[in-house]
């Protein structure tokens, strides 16, 4: 092949620019991609159970999770477009992993249903939103243990997936919405992506004391052009 | 001493000290490429030596024209007469004027039995049968019999006379930058009218929207710290310890220079090491909060491959440090790298072709200038700040040029 | 109805390290190379930029460069008793996508294997009797030696750009390095890493246990490097973004960082990118391959001829394509006859995480950078009070410290809430983890064959996978993970945690993607696919690579090997089969 025509087709500009991330939905749009108004209330009592804004700094939540929850169910992986979903389905063994019909976005529309109607029933008619702090920490503990029966899908399987969903959202890189601030990285001492530490590698045992970059820059809350 | 010098010169001709071109065609091919007729004559994806590549000037698009032998399209109905009076002269076979865009104020030097070679070569090319383009210029440009206004102020024809004061090697040098290499067609910066300024041979100018730095002895943005061993690795593999041919120096480099004989690339080097530079201008300060704006830019982005000093890595990523293109008199070069990435030419000796990935997409015009102006003050750098103007005309100029690509 | 097209000498299925090796080797001996990828074409620029290829959540976690289950994936069940079920999105394994295959991706582990490990039949009968080994273990030598294969490691060795010390150079133990390892003819191309702090405290316990730590090989460059067909590899900047990322500075070996740039600018060689090869086409004898089906990006399908085919794609496609071309004899494991689908094995992992007092920064890392000891691996300690077979390596990587996979929490701390955030910010800067990197054995039930239900885009039935884990695996593997406790303990921690591997085999979380055998090579042409030059037995213009074709998997990470038999194999192409095509073996 000719290398020099070959190379010259391929601009040098990464196809993070202008075109749409491959397999993660543009976080740019404004307002909610995929949730309801109900379903962003639930999400936002939920994840700020799971990683609280308290004296330590921002939680899930402040951090932008929800959005960037809402923007990745908005996009392919919402719809599972990578993944193989043909049936015929069966509920396999836990060593087979995902079966469920349902696409991660349609688990979590399901899902919530599912939890607020359990939590309404068992509370006196409020949604998970509406309750203390200690009693969602209890449903969230149930939906963890699987104790809690759901009408259509299984708690622990909705309780993995939204645990995992709120942990990316707070420790991704904040051009996907969530990591505002960068609360996450900044909690645990993640300097963001350098690219560099050949003179600081084996300077053992002393911080590397640099403030957090993302990809877009020092300005967490820059998004893709 | 005059006529030793000749033929001297001419025994290279023949024999290119240790390359031996044993016919016409060979000693044409050789001169072909130390011409870099390639570069425009082919066009991407073309039939060699067909044109119609586009040749971006500041007054409009010219396209290349057809030279295989092809009678109908090509040269192939030129004698050797007509030939040479289009390099000589810059008038071809109908007797209409050349553009300058074809760089004859340079072949003009080329000797006869140089210029001869040439033909016998292009005459051995496989004949493609591929219509010339129009050029896009505006009127009056458009009629080209005001090139002879042009020739007559701007152009002076004539074979390269030896220099009986030099030694031989610095004759031969002299004669393939300035004659056939064309250097300063990029390399020397031009009046309004696209001519070059002669008092100002090879001190940095614009070439296909890039600048091309200057290649006098200036240390900062010239080749004064470099060796005559620096310049002919460079022409020869597209980098040394202090820099790495990138955007249309890449071509240069692959097309031309690599296929040089060590003599030949040594004789470039004695020449141009004899250029002197300008008095260095003295830079005006940077704002130090643009300073600190760039350095955190520069350790975020940059040093991933430059390295945190800006001594990068040794033939893989040039230094930025005592760098010529990023303290050049223009910013231009170095933005463009910055905003669109770049990469190292692909040669025999080194056919790695490593690249830079654009910046572009994600730095604004401010941050562009702040990163440019810190590069240009810092290791001992010393060059003027960059302004987010200066960035903006430079992206307005690459989509320019995407345009006639 | 395909559309026929020109023929090529050779066309390669698949273009990741083998493919890249074989096109620059058979283009050198003036063939014309095809290769087919399913993927993209992707270059260091602008694919892997330093711009913005440290995207974890978009690599790691989304899994940008690995193959898509919509389009390719295969079926799982742990026994031949249960139903297979697809699996739907990736997991414990990630064959990738695109041109330079897992190649782009990896780590840079690069080892070789044992010299007893190419002899694990006949060594562990010879040394343990046959009462050792369980009934249905179907372990098997290789069909070549180490030392047939000590020149092409080298070679795979010095094509990178490794970083490391010898610890054998011609039978002379060398200090520092591994002393375990075969001989091998020269140092490494490059020295070893700079090391990380916790390396240093992992190498310090380690010593203090008797035990000869070395640094691991790294296809992480420590210094800028050129290699033997001049292709310039930068220095690696501990950057801490190697696996499932490409490398944004050209100092991690790849086919992109090796091969492509003298590769790609050959007249006899044709890369065509975003075609699925769904066939190898044979005469109606099925003695002789007369090229490959495949469909491009736009649906259209193409016959293309040629006269040698390579299967380069990953272990499962290249069985998955064998056994939907017929290509040899599908493996019966009632029975125990057949060929194709046989010996499947893995690899079997644990890891013993380590809360430190000291600051590790673990962010500062690179794929490679770690510091090992082999007296658990292979037959390296004496087996017989243990009552298992095989063993692994014992290291502690520093990969890198991302955020959102890489986090290490204590055993005891809460899994959500405030006290997960608190632990999140005491432990992420201290902490590491060593891992124990076991060798997994070939079973009778243990398989690759075709799904009876579920199909794939083409229509074409999805490859079964029957695998779990073995009661040896399981006890080998909680010996190595006790080893690797004792040198936690003598790391002085604050807390450690150990992480037993336990129970059946899962097809999710991630675990490795060293899946091995299904087209194994060996010398009976009862009991292997391939003969001992990748050849098959059956169908000899057709060649496998791979480690399809390891009788079982040794305790080691398998690219070193995998680059060594393409060399290996390429070698035997050019001087014998290139000569005279036929079987270079007679059975």
């Amino acid at each position: 092949m000719e290398r020099r025509a070959f190379l010259k087709t391929i601009p040098l500009v990464s196809a993070v620019a202008g075109a749409p991330l491959t397999r993660i939905d543009n976080p740019a749009a404004p307002g909610p991609a995929y949730f309801t108004a109900g379903e962003v209330a639930f999400v936002d009592a939920a994840v700020s159970r799971l990683i609280p804004n308290d004296a330590l700094g921002p939680g899930a939540k402040e951090a932008g999770v929800t959005m960037f929850i809402d923007r990745q169910l908005g996009g392919p992986y919402g719809r599972a477009q990578t993944w193989y979903m043909q049936g015929p389905w069966r509920e396999g063994t836990e060593q087979q992993g995902y079966q469920l019909k349902l696409t991660p976005a349609q688990l979590y529309r399901t899902a919530i249903q599912d939890i607020d109607e359990y939590c309404r029933r068992s509370y006196g008619g409020k949604a998970l939103a509406q309750l203390d702090a200690a009693s969602q920490d209890k449903v969230l503990k149930g939906l963890e243990k699987d104790d809690i029966k759901l009408a259509h899908v299984k708690a622990k399987q909705f309780f993995d997936m939204l645990w995992h969903n709120t942990r990316e959202g707070f420790l991704a890189d904040p051009m996907y919405g969530g990591n505002r601030d960068f609360a996450g990285w900044k909690l645990i001492g993640f300097p963001g992506p350098r690219y560099n530490y050949v003179a600081e590698i084996d300077q053992h045992g002393k911080p590397y004391d640099v403030p957090p970059v993302g990809v877009l820059g020092r300005d967490s809350r820059r998004r893709p052009v | 001493m005059r006529e030793l010098v000749c033929l001297l010169l001419a025994c290279w001709a023949v024999d290119g000290w240790g390359q031996a071109l044993h016919s016409a065609i060979e000693r044409g091919r050789y001169l072909a490429a130390a011409g870099d007729c390639a570069a425009c004559h082919t066009a991407d994806g073309g039939k060699p030596y067909a044109g119609g590549r586009p040749v971006p000037t500041p007054f409009g698009t010219i396209y290349s024209t057809n030279i295989t032998p092809d009678k109908q399209t090509g040269i192939g109905n030129w004698n050797e007469d007509q030939f040479y009076k289009a390099m000589h002269e810059g008038i071809r076979a109908d007797g209409k004027h050349l553009y300058p865009a074809f760089p004859y104020p340079w072949y003009s030097k080329l000797s006869r039995g140089d210029v001869d070679a040439i033909k016998a070569f292009l005459e051995a090319v496989p004949p493609a049968r591929q219509e010339n383009k129009e050029s896009e210029l505006p009127w009056p440009l458009s009629v080209r019999e005001v090139m002879s206004g042009w020739n007559a102020m701007f152009f002076k024809k004539g074979e390269y006379e030896p220099d009986p004061k030099q030694s031989a090697e610095w004759n031969r040098g002299a004669y393939l930058v300035e004659g056939p290499g064309h250097c300063g067609a990029c390399h020397t910066p031009k009046n309004g009218a696209g001519a070059v300024k002669t008092r100002e041979n090879l001190q940095g100018g614009y070439g296909e929207n890039w600048y091309a730095t200057s290649l006098t002895s200036d240390v900062r943005d010239g080749l004064g710290d470099w060796s005559l061993d620096d310049i002919v690795k460079y022409l020869k593999s597209g980098s040394n310890a202090k820099a790495a041919a990138t955007g249309p120096m890449a071509e240069v480099v692959e097309n031309s220079t690599q296929h040089l004989s060590e003599a030949d690339l040594r004789a470039i080097g004695v020449y141009l090491k004899s250029v002197a530079g300008p008095a260095e201008a003295k830079a005006p300060a940077s704002d130090q909060q643009r300073l600190a704006r760039g350095a955190a830019l520069y350790h975020d982005q940059c040093a991933g491959c430059h390295m945190e000093d800006g001594s990068g890595q040794a033939q893989v990523f040039p230094p930025l440090k005592a760098n010529a293109v990023v303290q050049a008199k223009e910013p231009g070069t170095m933005l463009h790298m910055i905003l669109d990435g770049a990469r190292i030419a692909s040669t025999a000796t080194n056919p790695s072709a490593l690249a830079m990935p654009a910046f572009g997409w994600k730095l604004s015009d401010e941050e562009a200038a702040d990163l440019a102006t810190y590069l240009r003050a810092a290791w001992g750098n010393k060059a003027a700040p960059v302004s987010a103007s200066d960035v903006k005309k430079t992206r307005e100029r690459m989509a320019k040029a995407a345009q006639t690509k | 109805m395909a559309k026929k097209l020109p023929s090529a000498d050779v066309v390669l299925v698949g273009f990741g390290w083998t493919a890249s090796i074989l096109a620059q080797e058979l283009t050198n001996q003036g063939l014309s190379v095809l290769a087919l990828e399913r993927g993209a074409f992707r270059d260091t620029v602008p694919d892997f930029g330093v711009d913005h290829i440290q995207d974890e959540y978009r690599y790691a976690v989304r899994d940008d460069f690995v193959e898509e289950p919509e389009r390719e994936t295969l079926t799982f069940r742990n026994s031949a008793n249960e139903t297979a079920l697809p699996m739907r999105h990736i997991g414990s394994f990630r064959p990738a996508v695109g041109a330079g295959g897992a190649g782009v991706h990896w780590n840079g582990q690069n080892w070789r294997f044992l010299p007893s490990d190419f002899r694990m039949r006949s060594h562990t009968l010879e040394r343990y009797g046959k009462s050792f080994m369980p009934d249905d273990m179907t372990i098997q030598d290789w069909p070549v030696t180490y030392e047939e294969l000590e020149p092409h490691y080298d070679k795979f060795e010095y094509l990178c750009g490794i970083s490391g010390k010898a610890g054998n150079v011609g039978g002379k133990i060398m200090e520092g390095g591994n002393p375990f390892e075969g001989a091998r003819r020269r140092e490494y191309p490059l020295p070893p890493l700079k090391r990380s702090y916790a390396t240093v405290l992992f190498d310090q316990a380690a010593k203090e246990l008797g035990l000869k730590p070395f640094p691991c090989p790294a296809a992480n460059t420590s210094k800028p490097y050129k290699n033997f067909y001049g292709v310039q590899m930068g220095e690696c900047t501990f950057c801490g973004y190697c696996e499932w990322f490409g490398c944004g500075n050209y100092s991690k070996a790849s086919p992109q960082s090796t091969i492509f740039p003298v590769l790609l600018k050959k007249g006899n060689f044709e890369l065509r990118a975003h075609c699925d090869v769904t066939r190898v086409q044979l005469d109606s004898a099925h003695k002789q391959a007369t090229g490959v089906l495949y469909v491009d990006a736009m649906g259209r399908e193409f016959e293309q001829p040629a006269e040698l085919v390579i299967l380069s794609a990953f272990t499962t496609h290249n069985v998955h394509l064998m056994l939907l071309s017929g290509i040899g004899k599908p493996y019966d494991p009632v029975r125990g006859e057949g060929v194709i689908g046989r010996n499947y094995a893995y690899q079997i992992t644990s890891s013993v995480d380590v809360f430190t007092n000291e600051l590790l920064n673990p962010f500062m890392g690179a794929g490679a950078l770690g510091q090992a000891v082999d007296e658990f691996n292979g037959d390296n300690f004496d087996h017989g009070p243990h009552k298992f077979v095989g063993g692994g390596y014992i290291a502690l990587w520093t990969t890198g410290g991302r955020p959102i996979l890489q986090h290490k929490l204590p055993e005891d701390a809460p899994t959500w809430g405030a006290g997960w955030k608190k632990s999140m910010k005491e432990n992420y800067l201290k902490n590491c983890s060593i891992a124990t990197h076991g060798s997994v054995m070939s079973y009778r039930n243990a398989w690759l064959d075709l799904d009876p239900t579920y199909r794939d885009e083409y229509g074409d039935p999805l490859l079964r996978m029957t695998f779990d884990f073995h009661d040896n695996e399981h006890r080998m593997s909680k010996f190595l993970t006790d080893q690797a406790a004792a040198i936690a303990k003598a790391m002085k921690p604050r807390s450690m945690h150990v992480k037993q591997r336990k129970g059946h085999y899962a097809i999710v979380p991630y675990q490795t993607t060293h899946n091995t055998g299904g087209a194994i090579m060996g010398a009976d042409p009862r009991t292997s696919a391939l003969n001992r030059y990748l050849q098959s037995w059956d169908v000899p213009n057709v060649f496998v690579m791979g480690a399809c074709a390891f009788p079982q998997n040794a305790g080691y990470n398998p690219t070193g090997t995998v680059g060594a038999l393409t060399y290996w194999a390429v070698d035997a192409i050019v001087k014998q089969y290139l000569k005279q095509p036929g079987p270079l073996v007679h059975a």
